[in-house]
């Protein structure tokens, strides 16, 4: 029976910038760099309540995806085409104003919903993220 | 993109204070200190900064000093130079500090590091799930 999520990962279009932006501005701490001896690194990342959790950010390059679908996946990705996840934080506010203070970039501010609140960040490839606060149910 | 929501000032000012811990931890900062480049009244500040951050701002100070140094102990800083590097003055509170949040002494932690980085030169797949490593071309497919 499935218990558990160990790992994903997020198509990000340069790595070092991807991970740069993960621990430096996210605050995810960094897990693995490990670079390969046929070509390329494996590099993941935690958030930090979830240590167990590893998201692997994923190049999308040649030696990967082939020419022609690194174009098509480079241009889906820096349009937005792939909304990824849903990060929860304790207080929206203080971590979108830290957020935005680090430079990243907010498509929607802290908004009221029915389960909370939201906001919509991007990283620095295009791909988008919830940031929510969940109100507990009574 | 701009946003109004209540207290947004005092949050701008929060997070101001919170990334100056992050910046200057290294440094013999005191929550006075910090109160004053948040324009904050000290109790103010200690119960605003617990409220979004679970932790006081000593606490924050503390736990961001202890991040760091697991970080300096990837290198080749030696034990003490790593503690008196991320702001303590003590390698006895320090150490004592490590253990209770990482779970090992900088020591053993140290060690470890090392034996993590000889693993991931001579063996690199070991850290990769075979899904992964085969997707990737590291693995030759055995399907």
């Amino acid at each position: 029976m499935i218990s558990h999520l160990t790992h994903t990962s997020i198509m990000v279009i340069d790595l070092d910038r991807a991970h740069d932006f993960y621990v430096n501005k996210l605050g995810f701490k960094p897990v693995l760099d490990v670079p390969m001896p046929q070509g390329g690194r494996w590099v993941t990342v935690s958030p930090p309540g979830q240590p167990g959790l590893e998201i692997v950010l994923s190049p999308v390059d040649n030696r990967s995806y082939g020419p022609e679908r690194v174009t098509l996946l480079t241009d889906m990705i820096r349009e937005g085409a792939f909304g990824i996840a849903v990060f929860t934080s304790a207080d929206i506010y203080a971590t979108y104003e830290e957020l935005s203070a680090k430079g990243v970039v907010f498509k929607k501010p802290p908004t009221k919903e029915f389960y909370g609140l939201e906001a919509i960040f991007l990283d620095d490839s295009g791909n988008w993220f919830s940031l929510a606060q969940i109100t507990p149910s009574v | 993109m701009e946003a109004a929501y209540p207290k947004m000032y005092l949050y701008r000012r929060l997070v101001q204070a919170k990334l100056f811990i992050d910046a200057h931890y290294a440094e013999a900062i005191d929550l006075d200190l910090i109160a004053d480049e948040a324009a904050f009244s000290k109790f103010h500040f200690l119960k605003l900064f617990k409220s979004a951050y679970g932790r006081t701002p000593h606490q924050y100070l503390i736990h961001v000093r202890l991040q760091k140094a697991l970080g300096l102990l990837d290198g080749d800083l030696a034990v003490s130079e790593v503690c008196y590097a991320v702001g303590f003055e003590s390698v006895g509170s320090f150490s004592l500090l490590f253990k209770r949040v990482h779970g090992c002494t900088p020591t053993a932690c140290l060690a470890g590091r090392r034996a993590f980085r000889t693993a991931a030169t001579t063996a690199p797949l070991q850290f990769v799930p075979a899904c992964f490593a085969t997707r990737n071309g590291w693995l030759a497919e055995n399907i």
